[in-house]
């Protein structure tokens, strides 16, 4: 800021430049205050034009259809007949009372259970394994990142024959183990189970290298000092690096949050026949699949804005609650 | 840094970096067309086989190109047409209308331009006589050219048959099975006879033929109101459909899905219910191992239809005289010919489906069966059958529900229950 406060009202008022050598010109005068104008504008203004680019586009892409959608969503609002009316609350209500909704929640949070915690876990522990002294780390590290970079729709695609019923190779290879093939798509926790498992398998790195990254932060003369006294490689985690991670873990919590209530992708692609059914009977149908179905397969514009909007609703709540678990983690400091 | 640059400056970069952005965002959009040039859009699902009579149409009228835009997908297609219909741009000049998905579009007639103002009237003689009812509004206007349609054929698995003991000729195999219930009891010997292989599939495409079958509409009738627990075409189906899954006749097969196409690679299961447009699906499945292992027979019950499109012009176009021109050309007798010719989807035209290029086509990878034949004759005994405004929605809700009954997590009762409900929903009536 001290670079910008140079022409600034605050700036000290040094001595006119040519004092000493007679009155200086009014011309002079004008273009002195002309600059000094110019000066302030650029020290207020220019910070906010350069942020603007990013506010227009976010209001044009992002603030306008979040708002617009509370209007469609206090409407009767078809594909075909556009608005055809205001209705208050209605879908608010019927949403209360729709099995369908409920059903679509229940997925989706028990989805996020299986899927999130373990891979939480998981990166924390593999982050802990890579930030030791090991061979080839660099490679074991962008190997983690590896499953984040392929294309989502080719994950699930591959993972959706993986776990195909019958050609699988999953249920072929519990067969050859002598345990009963699983019917992946058909069985409602099953279905869950493949999906998570697909989920861990894209985000686990993603987090892990957050993970190692904040580690790295940390000193190693703790660590040393920690084993002088004697704290075993499993104490010194739990009471030196979980706490140091503190706020990286409720970043990751919170993203993963965000991410999962609005799994879409992974479940939309396992499904067979395209039209967001979440298996023959919403086995594994998640919130968005639901918006998605009631808006563009049913021409439901209205109902679909409802949902969207009560899913906005319990994101944060579900963040807040998550923010809320994750801090009861001893802070360091 | 604060020296590279003097204030004034820096803030007009910034706001001439704001002006780009905003500028990029607004443009889009905007047909090119330069000094007489005309781009003409034509938007497609699957394959047409235009090729040639785009060429033509282009030499005819120069100065006009012509771009095909095509997505494979149906189910990718109709939403994204749909879209740009309602939102009234995007959408291309001549658009191709599947059946399912037409009933709607009539419901919307003033976005499409009315054929008849460009000479669509006398076109009547080049359609089957439903196909050229089905493409007008009840107040007569045409909005849609019919193109090609399904027609109806059962494909069979030679070498299951052969190991099962039952004939592979495929006018004695017709003859296994006049009506549905000897189907049924073929497929029971099918399976007695312990090939390790499965009659059927999955039971949902059956259901779609025995629905066109049995009556002239399905779940809407031409009022819109949904009418699946009175109308007796779609009950009588789903028992007949569902009775198959409990006979045990079913690979449980998902259509479509990647097990589907790896059941046709390896013989898993005997019989497929075949439109025209079908056969290309398993010659590109089945591959070179499967050359001369389908042929083709009548279907049960006679003749049927799935599937079938037709092109429309819509008024978002701005060249509505010369696309309608397009459309005339591409579904003219000749343009269905050709698309025959390049893609064996069958004509929708009598005179077509007469002419020798039709009636004397046999199919190598089938044996050699007499294809056209086939399915000429099946669609001269077509009835026409009414789809309603939500009838891909619908249609959806009851296959998810047939294949629950079929996987065993629902008895047909219940899969039946939650079918109606999803119905009422698609149908905004939920």
């Amino acid at each position: 800021m001290t670079t910008l406060d140079r022409g600034g009202p605050g700036a000290p008022p040094g001595p006119p430049p040519g004092a000493g050598r007679g009155r200086p010109t009014t011309g002079d005068d004008a273009r002195e205050r002309r600059r000094a104008l110019a000066g302030r504008l650029d020290a207020k203004g220019s910070p906010y034009l350069f942020i603007a680019p990013f506010f227009l586009l976010f209001g044009v892409f992002g603030l306008f259809p979040l708002l617009y959608t509370v209007w469609v969503s206090l409407h009767e609002w078809s594909l075909i007949g556009g608005n055809e009316g205001f209705v208050g609350l209605d879908n608010y209500v019927r949403l209360a009372t729709d099995g369908k909704f409920w059903n679509a929640l229940y997925n989706t949070i028990g989805i996020f259970a299986i899927a999130v915690v373990p891979q939480l876990l998981m990166a924390l522990l593999l982050a802990d394994l890579l930030n030791r002294r090991l061979r080839w780390s660099g490679f074991f590290r962008i190997g983690l990142i590896l499953p984040y970079v392929t294309s989502i729709a080719a994950v699930a695609i591959v993972f959706g024959q993986l776990f195909g019923p019958q050609f699988g190779m999953v249920n072929y290879l519990l067969e050859l183990a002598g345990v009963d093939p699983v019917d992946w798509r058909g069985e409602k926790y099953a279905s869950w189970v493949a999906i998570a498992v697909m989920i861990d398998w894209r985000w686990t790195g993603y987090n892990a290298l957050i993970y190692l990254a904040a580690m790295q932060a940390v000193p190693r003369d703790v660590y040393e000092a920690a084993a002088i006294d004697g704290a075993s490689r499993l104490r010194q985690f739990w009471q030196i690096t979980i706490p140091l991670l503190r706020p990286t873990i409720i970043f990751t919590v919170i993203i993963a949050t965000i991410g999962q209530m609005q799994l879409f992708t992974e479940p939309a692609v396992f499904g067979t026949d395209g039209a967001m059914n979440g298996g023959t009977q919403s086995q594994f149908q998640t919130v968005m699949m639901l918006v998605y179905q009631e808006a563009f397969r049913y021409g439901n514009y209205g109902y679909g804005s409802a949902i969207a909007w009560m899913l906005f609703l319990l994101i944060v709540l579900f963040s807040l609650l998550n923010v809320l678990v994750t801090s009861r983690i001893r802070s360091a400091t | 840094m604060q020296n590279l640059l003097r204030p004034g400056w820096r803030a007009a970069i910034a706001a001439a970096g704001a002006g780009v952005l905003l500028a990029a965002t607004a443009c889009g959009g905007g047909s090119g067309e330069a000094d007489g040039e005309v781009t003409l859009v034509v938007d497609t699902f699957g394959v047409f086989g235009y090729e040639e009579l785009y060429q033509r149409f282009e030499e005819e009228n120069p100065g006009v190109t012509i771009e095909e835009r095509n997505i494979t997908d149906l189910a990718d297609y109709t939403p994204q047409l749909q879209q740009n219909i309602a939102a009234g741009s995007g959408a291309g000049d001549v658009v191709a209308v599947e059946e399912g998905i037409l009933v709607q579009f009539l419901q919307q007639a003033d976005r499409f331009v009315d054929l008849n103002e460009h000479g669509g009237a006398e076109l009547e003689a080049n359609f089957l006589p439903w196909k050229w009812e089905q493409g007008h509004t009840t107040d007569g206007r045409l909005i849609g050219l019919g193109t090609d349609i399904g027609s109806m054929a059962m494909c069979y698995n030679v070498e299951l048959f052969r190991d099962a003991g039952l004939p592979t000729d495929r006018e004695e195999v017709g003859e296994l099975w006049p009506t549905w219930e000897d189907f049924i009891e073929t497929g029971q010997q099918f399976q007695e006879a312990d090939t390790g292989a499965s009659f059927v599939s999955t039971i949902f495409p059956y259901f779609n033929v025995l629905k066109a079958q049995e009556g002239d509409h399905t779940y809407q009738n031409t009022e819109g109101e949904l009418v699946i627990e009175t109308n007796p075409a779609v009950r009588g189906s789903w028992e007949t459909v569902t009775s198959m899954a409990e006979a045990g006749l079913s690979a449980n097969l998902p259509l479509w899905s990647d097990e589907w196409n790896a059941g046709i690679q390896n013989n898993t299961f005997a019989t497929l219910p075949c439109p025209a447009w079908m056969l290309g699906h398993i010659e590109s499945t089945a591959g070179d191992a499967g050359n001369g292992r389908w042929d083709v027979a009548a279907v049960p019950g006679g003749g049927g239809n799935w599937g079938g499109s037709f092109l429309s012009v819509p008024t978002q176009s701005e060249h509505p005289e010369l696309a309608a021109e397009l459309a005339i050309l591409l579904s003219s007798p000749e343009g269905q010919l050709a698309a025959w010719n390049a893609a064996n989807n069958l004509p929708s035209s009598e005179e077509a489906i007469d002419s020798a290029d039709v009636q004397e086509f046999t199919r190598p990878y089938f044996n050699d069966a007499p294809v056209g034949q086939i399915y000429g004759a099946s669609a001269r005994e077509l009835e026409p059958v009414y789809f309603g405004p939500d009838n891909q929605a619908i249609d959806d809700a009851f296959r998810a529900a047939l294949e629950s009954v079929e996987q065993g997590q629902a008895s047909p009762d219940e899969g039946w229950q939650r079918a109606a409900e999803e119905a009422e929903r698609a149908a905004g009536e939920g």
